[in-house]
């Protein structure tokens, strides 16, 4: 099999679902000649032309709204908003359009959108263009949130977004998008909702999402020349989330580390260790739950600084020692 | 014939008073829910359009069926005018299942997307780039259809307005945005809030027609809507339409109308929109004085009965709660 960078992931999905419904298009600024803001739409106006790969003014609220509408009345859009910090100026669209629409209409109409952003911290773009926001759209009923890690996630699960009928927010993590892996060339679809487990082990659990599935996976690795075996476990989707593969997880090691880049107070680290404190895997845990994210603060210029307010490798390896009492 | 009986060519004269029982349908279902809320048989908060009956009807009677509108926080008459029964609308603000949204709307978010309503909005602004979102629809898929997007003289300061309309009018989408300047935002006096006579004039700076109608003259709305329906259609892009009128009631129920005169509200009922639409259609011989008593004594039974469907419908169970969140 083939290796594709994730960037590449993503563009082939969209470049297949396009070839296979007319219906699907793609809106949003400086993703036409130019190729979006990281490259994700190089080539594809080439091919799609300029109706199908729509090049916008600077205009979040527009561009999202206008798929909201393009959604609602038979479309399946694919917005492209250039850095997942502008959701402020799409939020209206999102959270009051967006989500509610299907529920107020008392289930006529439906709005099946994809709006695709990069996310996370690591490329130097400091405060308005690193942070982590999903647990804002997490916290949201009527959006479906997706936060791939690898290239053969975010294939699959950014064909399952197109064909779902409701609003889907997909979170690609800047660092992600060299990342490689084998991805089949055919078209092909990972369900919503299906965690994946990308490490098994059977000491400590790691739950890692986006950037921080690959730090963790990294740190079990450190972990393994100990002795220690992490089972890292990526739920790939956030809304809906599999909950029962984490609690099975559990059960089985007995210790939970909840591994985010998005700032901890308030991320959905919290969401996740309440899901579990709440499930029947309680009884079964052997150390308190630990959650790792991000620093309270602005994502800093400095690289120096920018390294410190996120988890790293070291952090991860330092809080499952923790969880087994072995510092 | 007179001036004011100048119909567009969409408008037959034999529509006319199925038009002015729309105009009645509306102010009788307003004055009965102003009534209901002051009872306290209806919660929550409404918005009545008592007083702009004519940019409602005028604007959406030359629409044809399959072109869609979006509608605003005072979005009865838009309702009605696009074909909603009143029985569907007084279930809907009685929270029963027989209601537009099975009760789970509201006021504010009745919609009807199948026939073509998009739905009223709780957020000012939030209908512009639906709008256009739906046009663009209309453009991608050659569908020929128009979307009428309402909005009052307050959204006209929320940067969805630019954004949208800006849109619009480089992608020349078929769309109409019809301004119902009822002089007030919520308590703040238009002249107050923005610095020009005329909000149409911001065409201008999108490159588009902007025109002032009347907006209590069903005629005048009609043929200024009409001709910017034909340029839409025509696929030479969306245009502005400024509808002058006056809220009759205040802005929601709760609302002693402390910013205005009650001398300014009297001068504004001389032009009634109902009357001097009769005026005019008995003038012109459409109908005598005692069919159009009999046409209001219709509207004014239907509502009523309205409200017999309304208070025999069943109420939602608990199960409803949680339906419809996701399609």
């Amino acid at each position: 099999m083939r290796e594709l960078t994730y960037l590449e992931a993503v563009r082939e999905a969209m470049s297949q679902e396009m070839r296979a419904n007319e219906d699907v298009f793609v809106l949003g600024e400086d993703i036409g000649v130019y190729g979006g803001a990281f490259g994700v739409t190089r080539g594809m106006i080439e091919e799609f032309g300029p109706e199908r790969i729509r090049n916008t003014p600077i205009s979040e609220a527009a561009i999202s709204g206008t798929a909201v509408g393009a959604a609602l009345t038979g479309m399946r859009p694919i917005v492209e908003l250039q850095f997942s910090d502008f959701m402020t100026i799409a939020m209206d669209n999102m959270v009051n359009q967006a989500a509610k629409i299907r529920y107020m209409y008392g289930g006529k109409g439906k709005v099946p959108m994809v709006l695709r952003t990069p996310a996370g911290s690591g490329t130097g773009a400091a405060a308005q263009h690193s942070q982590s926001l999903e647990a804002w759209m997490a916290h949201i009923p009527g959006l479906k949130v997706v936060q791939p890690s690898t290239a053969y996630d975010a294939k699959g699960l950014l064909k399952a977004a197109i064909d779902d009928d409701n609003p889907v927010i997909f979170y690609e993590h800047k660092l992600c998008y060299p990342k490689k892996s084998d991805v089949p060339e055919e078209a092909y679809s990972i369900p919503l909702g299906k965690a994946d487990i990308k490490k098994q082990g059977s000491d400590v659990t790691i739950v890692a999402t986006a950037i921080m599935v690959h730090k963790s996976l990294e740190a079990a690795e450190e972990l393994q020349k100990e002795g220690i075996e992490v089972e890292v476990i990526d739920p790939r989707t956030l809304v809906p989330l599999d909950i029962e593969t984490i609690v099975q997880s559990v059960k089985k090691t007995g210790r939970l580390v909840v591994v985010h880049e998005a700032v901890k107070r308030g991320g959905f680290g919290g969401e996740i260790a309440s899901l579990i404190a709440e499930s029947e895997a309680f009884d079964y845990l052997d150390a308190p739950i630990k959650r790792l994210g991000g620093k309270a603060v602005p994502i800093p210029y400095n690289p120096e600084l920018e390294k410190a307010a996120v988890p790293v490798v070291a952090d991860i390896v330092t809080a499952v020692k923790e969880t087994l009492n072995r510092l | 014939m007179t001036q004011k009986l100048k119909l567009p060519p969409h408008v037959k004269e034999t529509e006319l008073k199925g038009l002015y029982k729309q105009m009645w349908l509306i102010r009788f279902f307003e004055e009965k829910v102003d009534e209901f809320f002051a009872k306290g048989m209806i919660h929550g908060t409404t918005h009545l359009s008592v007083g702009q009956e004519a940019s409602a009807v005028g604007s959406i009677a030359v629409l044809n069926e399959q072109d869609k509108i979006t509608s605003t926080h005072r979005g009865h008459g838009h309702c009605i005018a696009k074909g909603a029964t009143v029985n569907g609308m007084m279930a809907e603000l009685f929270g029963r299942t027989t209601g537009y949204c099975k009760g789970k709307g509201g006021s504010m978010h009745i919609a009807d997307v199948d026939k073509g309503n998009l739905g009223a909005n709780g957020i000012v602004g939030g209908g512009f780039a639906i709008a256009a979102g739906a046009a663009l629809t209309s453009q991608m898929k050659g569908a020929g259809y128009v979307v009428l997007c309402f909005f009052g003289d307050g959204a006209s300061n929320e940067g969805s307005f630019h954004e949208a309309i800006n849109l619009a009018s480089i992608w020349k989408l078929p769309v109409v945005f019809i301004c119902e300047n009822n002089q007030y935002g919520m308590s703040g006096p238009v002249r107050e809030m923005i610095n020009i006579e005329d909000i149409a004039a911001r065409a201008a700076s999108y490159g588009i027609p902007g025109k002032v109608v009347d907006g209590n003259d069903v005629f005048e709305v009609m043929n200024g809507v009409s001709e910017a329906v034909d340029r839409a259609r025509n696929g030479e892009g969306p245009s502005i339409v400024e509808a002058k009128t006056y809220r009759s009631k205040g802005h929601s129920k709760s609302d002693a109308k402390k910013y205005r005169t009650r001398e300014e509200e009297k001068e504004w009922l001389l032009r009634d929109p109902i009357k001097l639409m009769a005026k005019v259609l008995i003038e012109e011989e459409i109908f005598t004085q005692q069919e159009a008593e009999e046409i209001k004594a219709d509207a004014k039974k239907e509502v009523e009965e309205s409200v017999e469907f309304a208070k025999n419908s069943p109420e939602p169970t608990l199960d409803a709660l949680m339906e419809d969140i996701y399609a």
